[in-house]
């Protein structure tokens, strides 16, 4: 066997005592991707959910429909002919359909529900396109105008290519966050700081080798994410996918600086835990890790810029799934290293060898 | 092989405590040092400044010319640290945090096996650390302060916790540590142990070293009478008390306690009348001197 080198010989103990530890092991790659199962599998066709109508009495807009027009309109819409206009309403209160439609004349009703406003909105925004169509087929011209929708993405930005690349900065933030906080608490908490101290070996390398340590997690995970999310969930990736890598380097210095200084502060254990939890969960949130922050108030989209997580999302989106070359990932590395460099600072400053 | 250690006014205070307060000694090379004192003496401060762990507040520090608290790898590859926590890497087996330990040293991973050999952990090679007993983690301790053959070995308090066989296991490879002219020095709250294996000894209390001797000199200072008990049996006290050289003739439970200060002649006058049944004699021990200065109070 051939000797180590001390760096890498603490490398090895720091990944060994990783992999051997299951519930660590847990945290930062099962119940990570258990969320990419759940929002990636799950909730994948929720973005096309279905407006269930029901028609009561006959109704001439829909009736003399012609049949290429009813499937095309039968993608988003299902209607269901009724005779109980009372049951039909009673249904809608309930919140089991979005609408019911009846004529009196040339009227037609559409009763809707102020429950849910966003399909409310949408049926009643079908029905009046419908109307205006049969008035216009009414006057017997051809239509002047054509309205043509195309969207921006080839596919659309299906919800396994939004959160493949969230749920994988989260994952990332996690485990090096904590691998560092852990380590270090736990390595003072037993002496083994100590004991590394009078070993001949400069003090950086036990940072160093938590840094390649962390840096092989984060890799690693990346794999398995966007194995995983391509093989079952059908993510594409776009050309400059491999750019994550730095980013994922830079994120991971950062939320290492981050776990450095949870260890720092805290004196157990459970102290470094419950930290790095209460940093990185609602960090995780605010960066739209779970869920887009587009609606988002201003105020908290300028608490989410603040975020390190945020700008690695950001980045992973733009290389990952948005087709951006280079350009995308520069200023959020500068923002990423920022952070590593001075959180790191200050936890170098706080850092202490013995209890 | 050995280095020699001095130690000069030495002085750490915690705000107003007075943690170790002036103190001074020397270690010669192959020389097997004992710091004994009660719990929250100073002697753990003490070992950890000499160590390179600690910034004396005052005095100085000197291994072989070498001052430990300015962390100069030449020094760190001649001495040996065990601490007094079990220090190990999460996880690992014993060979691994061996050899782990031997390649921060530059040392190759065999040297882990030759260790493993010599203090009996061949069969827990491949058990994590976590398993080990108590006994086993201080011997696997040791190991691995012994895995660049240091020159000096400081060993804190390497049987506390320990059951009295796992102790006297421990106590017949310590004591072999200097035989190859390496310095050892030990902290220690046995009496019995600094007795087995030290060949000087400090008592230290309240941040001062009390006494400074080898333990059987210490003891010969202390001038405790020999005490010699006998079966009740065997002799009548009054005819006890008249034995030449009786100081105090007193019976206890089970026997007849004669002290003096001259147990030849006493022993001779015995023998003669045929009064020896139940013979055990008992002079002090470092217990004795040790309670003699450092007091009975109860101390939690």
């Amino acid at each position: 066997m051939k000797t180590r080198s001390p760096l890498m010989s603490l490398m090895v103990a720091m990944a060994k005592g990783f992999v051997r530890d299951k519930m660590t092991l847990f945290w930062s790659v099962a119940f990570p991707l258990m969320f990419l199962v759940l929002f990636g599998g799950i909730f994948t066709d929720q973005g096309a959910a279905k407006l269930d109508v029901v028609q009561v009495g006959q109704v001439s807009v829909l009736d003399d429909l012609p049949k290429l027009a009813r499937e095309t309109l039968g993608e988003g819409f299902t209607v269901e002919k009724r005779q109980s206009l009372d049951a039909a309403l009673q249904k809608l209160k309930d919140g089991d359909i979005d609408g019911v439609v009846t004529q009196r004349g040339d009227e037609v009703v559409i009763h809707f529900s102020a429950a849910d406003q966003v399909k409310a909105a949408q049926v009643q925004g079908w029905f009046s396109g419908l109307v205006q169509v049969a008035n216009q087929a009414a006057t017997d011209t051809p239509p002047k105008f054509k309205l043509t929708t195309e969207q921006v993405e080839d596919e659309g930005l299906k919800q396994i290519q939004y959160v493949t690349p969230s749920l994988l900065g989260w994952a990332v933030a996690m485990s090096a966050a904590f691998g560092a906080a852990l380590n270090l608490v736990s390595w003072r908490v037993n002496g083994l700081l100590r004991r590394l101290r009078l070993a001949p070996i400069p003090t950086s390398s036990v940072v160093m080798a938590r840094v390649g340590v962390s840096l092989v997690v984060a890799l690693g995970q990346a794999a398995i994410f966007i194995g995983l999310a391509t093989a079952l969930f059908g993510l594409k990736l776009s050309g400059w996918w491999p750019l994550v890598i730095p980013l994922l380097a830079a994120g991971t210095l950062a939320f290492l600086s981050i776990g450095m200084l949870g260890g720092a502060i805290s004196k157990t254990e459970e102290g470094a835990i419950g930290l790095a939890n209460f940093i990185v969960l609602p960090m995780a949130f605010l960066s739209g890790s779970f869920f887009p922050l587009d609606g988002a108030p201003t105020w908290l989209q300028i608490i989410s810029n603040c975020l390190p997580l945020k700008h690695l999302n950001q980045g992973m989106l733009d290389v990952m799934v948005r087709d951006q070359g280079p350009s995308a990932i520069v200023l959020p590395m500068i923002i990423l290293l920022g952070f590593a460099l001075v959180l790191g600072g200050i936890a170098a400053k706080l850092f202490r060898w013995d209890t | 092989m050995g280095a020699s250690i001095t130690v000069e006014g030495l002085v750490m205070t915690y705000g107003s405590l007075r943690a170790v307060d002036d103190i001074s000694f020397t270690v010669a090379p192959g020389e097997f040092f004992g710091l004994l004192g009660p719990n929250g003496a100073g002697k753990t401060t003490t070992l950890e400044t000499v160590e390179g762990l600690r910034k004396a507040t005052a005095g100085r520090v000197d291994i072989d010319g070498f001052d430990p608290w300015k962390r100069q790898p030449e020094l760190q590859r001649r001495i040996g640290v065990q601490l007094q926590a079990s220090s190990f890497f999460e996880r690992l087996t014993a060979r691994e945090q061996l050899s782990t330990f031997a390649a921060l040293y530059g040392i190759g991973p065999e040297r882990a096996d030759a260790l493993l050999e010599q203090v009996g952990l061949v069969e827990k090679a491949g058990d994590p650390v976590e398993k080990l007993s108590g006994g086993q983690k201080q011997r696997l301790s040791i190991a691995c302060a012994l895995v660049h053959d240091p020159e000096v070995l400081f060993l804190d308090e390497p049987t506390a916790a320990l059951d009295p066989q796992s102790r006297r296991n421990l106590w017949d490879f310590l004591q072999g540590l200097n035989d190859s002219g390496r310095t050892v020095i030990l902290t220690t709250h046995y009496m019995e142990e600094a007795e087995t294996l030290c060949d000087r000894v400090a008592i230290i209390d309240h941040g001062r070293i009390l006494e400074l001797d080898t333990p059987d000199a210490l003891i010969r200072g202390l001038d405790v009478p020999t005490r010699i008990s006998l079966e009740p049996e065997a002799i009548g006290l009054d005819e006890a008390r008249a034995l030449p050289g009786a100081l105090d003739v007193q019976q206890t439970a089970g026997s007849v306690v004669i002290e003096t200060r001259e147990p030849g002649p006493l022993l001779a006058e015995l023998a003669s009348r045929d009064a020896l049944a139940g013979l055990a004699v008992s002079k002090g021990t470092l217990e004795d001197v040790f309670l003699s200065r450092t007091g009975r109070e109860y101390r939690a």
